[in-house]
């Protein structure tokens, strides 16, 4: 359930409304902050995707594959 | 010559690649050995080809291209969008779909259909959509090979001899690796994208004195700072993009890439990679297409910067030929090319070109899943286990390979470009259609065959009555919008110069979501067609 919800906040997160009409702040001088969200966003899926591949982890297909 | 001479060195590892991968395959290969490599492939190149079979030509020239035209959304509309829904998809789809095939010998998604809603026929539906989807694809990437083999030659190779050579090319490594071959393929190409990302960046930014100053340029000006928000575009256009990823699973050839991995663990590191590798790809070509429109001293570049202007400011007034030929010269899909060639020395626009190469190539897989869908849905599944023998459906499915090639190179030689641009825009909302069948017969009891027919002829009818629409209303300028229908004072469906709207949502979101209701109350209406309890056993 837990593991749904971050995901379900995840997708939520994607339409950042905040910044939609904002170039502004640059990030690193030269990356508009719109941009610099999504290559964030992009990371932080990365980190749930590691934490359901440690928490929620499939392992019995593995042995029902061999049955 | 150099960036041809480096293309050609790129298509000849590519085919000794694909030979080197016919002789590590058994003498003999049985067809799981052919159109799975056995169910052998390790974490590294089951990421590499997992990910480079997701990625056509439209990640480094299209994401470019968009880029130009439409700023920064490109990112959001595409990328991180992807980022989340694919591995996710894989993690909750994409391991199912593995151990299922493991366990039971699919190897292709239709044959799971078959069995979990115990049908026949219904399947054959399911694989003729499937198929009819997947075909403008290899004929876009036939049409791709001819026209950057071209471009890189200088002309010197004509579009049909490119076509040719490259049709040739992946054709044979397909035909002799099968899918170790077009995995190891995959596998290159996409180290060859993670290279070209970063080191393009640099390079340019070199040439262009630094970021900052062109990017504060592009605010001051009132016709490119709206390219660094996303003002242009409306969050309902923009949700709807987080419906097209759910097409990647449903793609045949990404739904038997899930079946070539040696073991589960292999799906761990894919899906925490795939954000990243997504990130190394996505991130330098959007910026890169943003920062060309102040890459003004590019004569090619400032060439589309004048066309879109002229667009703008007179479009409605302008004749459709004129303003057909302004779009053309505005188009941004060699925006990354000329780039690279007005500030980056030789050797880079050489791996540039065999960067785009491998994109354009990215029809392997296709090919090879179109070829084991055939032989194993069609050929094995109507002559029966007892005469579909292995060395038949290798045989047969090599056939095929060198027949759909041949075919698509015939297609593409005469038939316009833009019929299959829209046929291939609209595939995409076609797979997320055909999502909600895999959904259902992983984790719904209750789903049943007669829901999977209507989830299929649903997703056939849609794509084709979008087809007929965008050809009989021509697109209206930029920023104008065509009633179609109107119901109660609202308009429901609208034509935009971004394509067909439905209420403001893309067609992807309805499509999507109207399949799912189908399978749910045909499956409802079907109670007495659900499979017995042997065959839900199998399952849950």
């Amino acid at each position: 359930m837990a593991a749904a919800l971050m995901a379900a906040a995840l997708y939520a997160l994607h339409q950042d409304f905040w910044f939609w009409r904002e170039a502004r702040p640059l990030v690193f001088g030269f990356l508009p902050i719109g941009l610099f969200y999504h290559a964030a966003y992009t990371l932080a899926v990365s980190l749930l995707m590691w934490l359901l591949v440690r928490r929620h982890w499939p392992a019995h297909l593995e042995h029902a594959s061999d049955e | 010559m150099i960036p041809a001479a480096v293309v050609c060195l790129y298509l000849l590892v590519v085919l000794a690649i694909g030979l080197f991968a016919r002789r590590a395959s058994a003498r003999q290969p049985d067809a799981e050995d052919f159109f799975l490599a056995g169910r052998s492939l390790g974490p590294a190149v089951f990421l590499l080809s997992l990910f480079g079979a997701n990625m056509t030509a439209f990640s480094i020239l299209g994401a470019s291209g968009h880029a130009f035209a439409n700023g920064i959304v490109t990112y959001g509309l595409m990328a991180s969008s992807s980022a989340l829904i694919i591995p996710l998809s894989l993690f909750v789809v994409g391991t199912r779909l593995w151990a299922l095939g493991k366990r039971h010998g699919f190897m292709t998604p239709v044959q799971m259909f078959r069995d979990r809603w115990e049908c026949g026929h219904i399947g054959t539906v399911i694989f003729a959509v499937q198929a009819i989807l997947l075909v403008p694809y290899i004929v876009i990437a036939v049409i791709g090979g001819g026209t950057t083999l071209r471009a890189v030659s200088g002309g010197l190779v004509p579009f049909w001899l490119g076509g040719a050579v490259v049709s040739t090319v992946v054709m044979s490594y397909v035909l002799f690796g099968g899918m170790r071959g077009t995995a190891w393929v995959n596998a290159f190409q996409t180290v060859l994208f993670l290279s070209f990302g970063a080191t393009a960046v640099a390079v340019i930014a070199a040439g262009m004195g630094g970021f900052r100053q062109a990017i504060e340029s592009m605010l001051a000006s009132a016709a490119t700072a709206p390219l660094l928000t996303r003002e242009r575009v409306s969050p309902l256009y923009f949700l709807s993009y987080t419906f097209i990823p759910l097409s990647s699973i449903a793609f045949p050839h990404i739904g038997i890439f899930c079946l070539t991995a040696r073991r589960l663990e292999h799906f761990r590191r894919t899906v925490v990679l795939y954000p990243i590798c997504m990130i190394a790809i996505w991130l330098p070509s959007v910026f890169l297409g943003v920062i060309a429109n102040r890459a003004l001293e590019v004569p090619a570049i400032s060439a589309k910067v004048e066309a879109r202007a002229t667009l703008a400011s007179q479009g409605p007034t302008l004749t459709p030929e004129r303003r057909d030929a302004l779009r053309a010269t505005a188009s941004g899909d060699d925006v990354i090319l000329a780039l690279v060639q007005g500030y980056a020395p030789l050797w880079l626009a050489a791996l540039l070109g065999a960067a785009v190469m491998a994109a354009v190539m990215a029809s392997d897989s296709q090919i090879l899943a179109l070829s084991t869908m055939f032989t194993e849905d069609v050929v094995a599944f109507y002559l029966g286990a007892a005469r579909a023998r292995d060395a038949l459906l290798v045989h047969t499915g090599r056939l095929f390979v060198a027949g759909v090639t041949a075919v698509a190179y015939a297609i593409a030689l005469v038939v316009p470009q833009s019929i299959f641009d829209i046929a291939t825009q609209y595939a995409f909302a076609g797979y997320s259609s055909l999502a909600p069948l895999l959904v259902a017969a992983l984790f719904w009891k209750g789903s049943t065959r007669w829901g999977a027919l209507a989830v299929a002829v649903w997703t056939a009818v849609a794509v084709l009555a979008i087809a007929v629409l965008q050809s009989v209303v021509p697109a209206p300028p930029p920023g104008a919008a065509v009633s179609v229908l109107t119901f109660g004072g609202v308009e429901v469906v609208t034509r935009a110069a971004a394509g067909t709207m439905v209420l403001g949502f893309l067609p992807v979101v309805p499509m999507t979501l109207i399949s799912a209701l189908l399978m749910v109350v045909v499956s409802r209406w079907t109670p007495a067609s659900r499979p017995g309890a042997a065959t839900l056993a199998r399952y849950f």
